[in-house]
């Protein structure tokens, strides 16, 4: 009876020692929080646990609320980090006090999904994007599209365009590379993460409402994440690039492209209508506020976003999304170095 | 049960011994109540707060503009209107006549007592099924079973304008009839207390006069409880009007005023919940706030309109 009680009190005091000693360790890790992009979350998530293993002491919470919420916790100062798949406007970023550094981390394609039953391997031109999300081309036996598609037979029915009904930056790389490569979709409607879209469109909420929709009308084109595309098991369209030749999207096309991207200064590429590989990808950036309130965080986040400019870049690739080229990654390592304080 | 003997009647009146706890009480209730009350206005409070940027810009010619234009910061908010008053009242349009069938099969000695509670309890089971279990089923069952049903009517009665646009599933009349099931249980429960609560010598009473027991229900029973049942209806569109999720996922969530009940539409709740979260500019989450305030209206006319009726009908009765 004694023993057991003296036992028990042993272990209370193990437990509550352990308690404590976890709690010291805990006093001296540094936790970033940072907010943002729905779109690299998965990425993101690993590069935590992954960047665990290497700087334990660092503990990073990823929030993905959206791209426009990241933009606006950033802006606010509510956040260490924000996250942003459309870059921050000159607008935004003279917001952010002390200054804002952009750091692209990742980059990935968007699909332009279809549902005609019986028919893969659409092939749409540019003239034919730009018309059917204007709402000019309505039907799918319209002449335009059967030119590209030789020998494949169109049926004859209404085309439903399904877009995303929240802000996002997947509406944004879609929207911008419609602009780039059709005037009159720029006059229309214009890159913007919430486009105005022709009264009537349909609209899902995120990649999964998007690809739901686009699943469930026949009938209906739509554009959602590649990796969306993959795993909803959707038919994907070919689309024209640079140079005018037809390209499914794939993870090598996409960082084809990303490869011929030319970043300026601020790494705000935006205009990404390359001529090789697959044209309609984008970049997601980590949005930095360059005065940090606690210089441990300050160390911390450029720690960071060393390790994932070099170690966590080789996970892009497991979770389909590109890599940034690694002269651009020295560059952006340097900048949050020297910026950061 | 004691009987109220004189002893009895004096000792309610007496001041008891309770009496600092009885005050404890009845000042709970004053708090309590006050809470509720400051809670309505607070929120009124903030949300008019938010909503002013827009309502300064836009003012009144809000309510009868089209445009939706985020990038250009230009907002009107009658395709939000149309789309969640269009839902509510096909929804009502669906679900009056159903919801007050069953009240009346379940209320009325028609079928045996088992049979009644069994249907009863069945229907009150539907309001517990959570709105995005709604939603979901409604995307994906209940569109599959309603688009070559209204692919069919397109092809047949294209001409007529309220079946003219070519249907795609989502829509407002798929939103309206995922709404009525919704509501259902609402109407018909309600309904069913209200008709049980109608005194027993008024059927007896007209049968006895010679009625039959469809003209009992239809002139006697239905008559008098026709505000309670006004009650129900008004209690049901105001879940329909509220109703987010499940409207999100099967209205098609397109700012679009048309006369076709195919057309996808949009809901001021469904508008709220896609784009809040990322609305930035003042003006733009200046007009989701404003979408606020006219749904609290549309809710308050609702009401108002339903106690008016109420009152107008009972005028009517007893002159």
């Amino acid at each position: 009876m004694l023993s057991n009680k003296f036992g028990r009190f042993t272990t209370l005091t193990a437990v509550a020692v352990s308690v404590f000693g976890t709690q010291l360790a805990a006093l001296a890790d540094v936790t970033l929080s940072g907010a943002g992009a729905t779109f690299p979350q998965p990425l993101y998530e690993r590069y935590v646990r992954e960047m665990r293993k290497a700087h334990p002491d660092i503990k990073v919470n990823y929030q993905s609320i959206g791209s426009g919420g990241g933009v606006k916790q950033t802006i606010a100062g509510t956040v260490d980090f924000g996250a942003s798949d459309a870059a921050m406007t000159d607008g935004e970023m003279a917001k952010v006090r002390g200054g804002v550094l952009l750091i692209p981390t990742a980059g990935g394609a968007v699909s332009v999904v279809y549902n005609l039953p019986g028919i893969k391997n659409l092939k749409l031109s540019n003239a034919v994007l730009g018309g059917i999300f204007t709402g000019k081309i309505t039907n799918w036996n319209d002449p335009q599209i059967a030119q590209a598609n030789k020998g494949v037979s169109l049926p004859s029915g209404a085309i439903k365009p399904a877009v995303r009904a929240d802000g996002s930056g997947t509406s944004f790389i879609f929207s911008n590379h419609m602009s780039a490569i059709n005037s009159d979709f720029k006059s229309a409607i214009g890159a913007s993460k919430e486009p105005k879209w022709p009264s009537g469109f349909l609209k899902g909420k995120g990649n999964p409402g998007v690809a739901a929709t686009v699943k469930q009308t026949p009938g209906s084109i739509g554009y959602v994440e590649y990796e969306f595309a993959l795993k909803s098991g959707l038919s994907s369209a070919s689309v024209q690039n640079g140079s005018g030749q037809y390209v499914a999207p794939s993870l090598r096309s996409a960082n084809q492209a990303l490869a011929d991207v030319q970043f300026p200064e601020n790494f705000r590429a935006f205009d990404v209508n390359s001529s090789q590989g697959y044209p309609i990808v984008g970049l997601t950036w980590l949005l930095i506020p360059k005065t940090q309130k606690d210089p441990n965080k300050a160390k911390a986040i450029k720690t960071m976003v060393k390790w994932m400019l070099t170690s966590g870049q080789q996970f892009n690739d497991d979770l389909n999304y590109t890599s940034i080229p690694s002269s651009v990654a020295q560059r952006a390592i340097e900048a949050v170095e020297s910026g950061v304080k | 049960m004691p009987t109220p003997t004189k002893d009895n009647l004096a000792r309610r009146n007496r001041p008891s011994k309770n009496d600092r706890s009885d005050r404890l009480f009845r000042y709970l209730m004053y708090v309590a109540s006050g809470i509720s009350v400051f809670i309505l206005l607070f929120m009124g409070w903030i949300i008019t707060g938010h909503a002013l940027p827009a309502v300064k810009q836009f003012g009144w010619g809000f309510l009868t503009s089209q445009d939706w234009n985020v990038p250009d910061l230009k907002f009107g908010a009658l395709p939000l209107i149309y789309g969640t008053i269009g839902s509510g009242l096909i929804s009502l349009v669906f679900a009056i006549p159903v919801g007050l069938a069953v009240a009346i099969v379940t209320s009325e000695d028609l079928l045996p007592h088992w049979l009644r509670s069994m249907i009863a309890f069945t229907i009150e089971l539907l309001a517990s099924i959570p709105s995005v279990v709604f939603g979901l089923w409604g995307f994906y069952t209940l569109i599959p079973i309603l688009l070559p049903i209204q692919q069919f009517l397109h092809s047949r009665f294209g001409n007529i304008p309220l079946f003219s646009t070519e249907p795609s599933g989502s829509g407002l009349l798929t939103a309206g009839m995922l709404l009525a099931i919704m509501i259902l249980p609402t109407v018909a429960a309600v309904s069913r207390e209200v008709l049980l609560v109608v005194p027993n010598y008024l059927r007896t009473g007209s049968m006895a006069l010679g009625s039959t027991r469809w003209e009992t229900i239809f002139r006697v029973v239905l008559p008098n409880a026709f505000s309670g049942i006004i009650g129900a209806v008004m209690l049901a569109l105001g879940r329909a009007l509220g109703e987010t999720m499940a409207v999100t996922m099967v209205i098609g969530n397109a700012e679009n005023i048309s006369p076709s009940i195919f057309a996808p539409a949009y809901s001021i709740p469904a508008i709220l919940a896609n784009t809040f979260a990322e609305a930035q500019d003042d003006v733009h989450v200046g007009a989701l706030t404003y979408l606020v305030l006219i749904l609290f209206a549309i809710t308050l006319t609702v009401n108002v309109g339903a106690l008016g009726l109420v009152r107008l009908v009972e005028r009517g009765n007893k002159s």
